[in-house]
């Protein structure tokens, strides 16, 4: 079977579409299907639309049970939650804030978590890295007290004091 | 130095390396961006401007300043720039990025790249020969730090690095292997082995992302999930899938060694002979009798052609490093009789002197 298009080739693509039931069979060389590519594929597969649907399915979900987050607009960057949709893509860091509840069922599903592990900036992540060090000490506190090591315990519980001060 | 990278075949990750009969090269990639800027897709010359100049002052302030060189994307050819996507330093979605404040860091033997303003602010990457994780997760972070003294980069506590797409939030961390796997996908059971891996949280991709599954029986493997894992728990999962498979693997091509040597052989051998005799041949093709004759380099069934040669090859075939080595634009008929005569030229000059070192096989380039 030859190519449809230049009917030079042998056809190696094969498609068949449906329009309002009738069947319609195309049969290309690959050159000519490169060529057509854009026309059968183009935006039909691309992850950002993927992703969309991702968001878009969540949206959809919200929509029964609270206000519609499309009209929603981060105030940083002027992007909705209807642009997010459709691109895959956040405006800037602050839009993570602003669609905070609209982006949780997605990480989740992307994911199947929300909460972030790994690693932690110490500029800018001073606070978190103070919180996990709070977390190790309290747990250090705990054992000292099981093991009835009090003069310890008191220690490690100034210490924590200490830095919840620098919390505030 | 980057005239190098753009005029020469030669990337680090093409030299041998731990285990490289089956894993050709590593990759680990981090996502950052900065905390007030808007992300790539919203800036324009003015606010990209600003955010390249912020980039560029971090990198010269810090100690990466003489090891690294800054190429702008708007002063590269669409050819340089797909010359440097072929050898894996950029996607190819930055390599369609010409906008003067989109570009790329890069050392002399592009081990360490960071893409700037493609998806991400800043994409670091590391990209080292055969199976070295941890040790591209190792200088991934140091270059991640020594930015981070001078950038503020946007990170939630509870989200982590905070990055365009949803998909990278958390660790902004993409670890990958490239994995060669002739005797899995003989043997049928490349499907069996993708279920596998699907199940583990990671992913499998062809040699250039998407829509090149299975080109030359080469397979991207790379962490699905970047949060809710801790970076170490990423680069230990994907190293022990990484070694199961290449157990797996080896134990098929032993297997095919010892039931089926002749058909082996004949495979192998017929590969060679239409890579050193044809006189056009399409980079698919190509790829695949590549990938019979590394096989067959790794069984000892062809001596006297390094792995190197065959690496550098598979590069050397792509569309950009053809045109780039001919020096002019060529249509996809002229790019398939000039790539015929690379190849021949390349096995069978090896062929005549083995062991002549990688450094005279780039300077052959021209």
């Amino acid at each position: 079977m030859f190519c449809d298009e230049c009917k030079q080739k042998p056809a190696t693509v094969h498609f068949t579409q449906f329009f309002n039931g009738t069947k319609m069979e195309t049969h290309l060389c690959d050159t000519c299907a490169a060529k057509k590519g854009a026309l059968f594929m183009n935006g039909q597969f691309s992850i950002p639309n993927l992703l969309g649907s991702f968001l878009g399915h969540t949206f959809g979900i919200l929509q029964q049970t609270a206000a519609s987050p499309n009209n929603l607009t981060c105030s940083h960057c002027g992007v909705t939650f209807n642009d997010i949709t459709h691109t895959g893509k956040l405006g800037c860091a602050e839009c993570y804030r602003e669609f905070d509840q609209a982006l949780e069922p997605t990480l989740r599903r992307i994911h199947g978590n929300s909460q972030h592990v790994g690693k932690v900036p110490s500029r800018g992540g001073e606070k978190v890295l103070i919180k996990k060090k709070i977390e190790r000490l309290k747990a250090q506190l705990q054992e000292a007290v099981t093991a009835e090591r009090y003069e310890q315990a008191a220690e490690i519980r100034d210490s924590i004091k200490e830095l919840e001060k620098q919390l505030e | 130095m980057s005239s190098d990278l753009l005029n020469s075949t030669y990337v680090r990750w093409m030299e041998p390396g731990p285990e490289s009969d089956i894993v050709i090269s590593s990759r680990v990639r981090l996502a950052r961006n900065l905390q007030t800027v808007p992300f790539p897709h919203l800036l324009d010359d003015k606010t990209g401007q600003a955010c390249w100049q912020q980039i560029t002052q971090a990198w010269q302030k810090s100690s990466l300043k003489d090891q690294l060189e800054l190429l702008s994307f708007n002063n590269l050819t669409a050819l340089d720039r797909q010359i440097l996507m072929e050898k894996h330093l950029i996607s190819p979605n930055h390599a369609e990025a010409n906008k003067f404040y989109q570009g790329l860091l890069v050392d002399k033997e592009g081990q360490l790249a960071i893409m700037i303003n493609e998806e991400d602010h800043l994409r670091i990457q590391c990209l080292l020969p055969g199976l070295q994780m941890e040790e591209c997760y190792k200088r991934a972070q140091m270059v991640d730090d020594e930015l981070e003294s001078n950038l503020s980069f946007a990170f939630d506590e509870q989200r982590g690095y905070l990055t365009a797409c949803p998909t990278n939030v958390g660790t902004g961390m993409r670890a990958s292997v490239m994995l060669h796997l002739p005797a899995i996908v003989t043997t049928g059971q490349l499907n069996a082995v993708v279920h596998y891996i699907g199940q583990l949280g990671l992913t499998v991709r062809g040699i250039y992302g998407e829509g090149s599954e299975g080109m030359g029986n080469f397979f991207q493997v790379s962490n699905q999930i970047t949060l809710g894992q801790t970076e170490e728990d990423i680069i230990a999962n994907l190293t022990a899938v990484t070694r199961q498979i290449i157990q797996q693997e080896r134990t098929l091509r032993e297997n095919l060694k010892n039931q089926m040597h002749i058909q082996l052989e004949d495979r192998v051998c017929r590969a060679y002979g239409i890579l050193t005799n044809a006189r056009m041949i399409t980079s698919n093709e190509a790829l695949g009798h590549l990938s019979e004759v590394r096989l067959g380099v790794n069984m000892g069934i062809i001596d006297g052609i390094q792995p190197y040669a065959l690496n550098e090859l598979v590069v050397a075939i792509r569309p950009a490093h053809l045109q780039k080595r001919a020096g002019r634009e060529m249509d996809p008929l002229s790019r398939d009789i000039h790539r015929a005569e690379v190849i021949k030229e390349k096995l069978t000059s090896r062929k005549a002197k083995p062991g002549s070192s990688p450094a005279a096989g780039t300077s052959e380039e021209k």
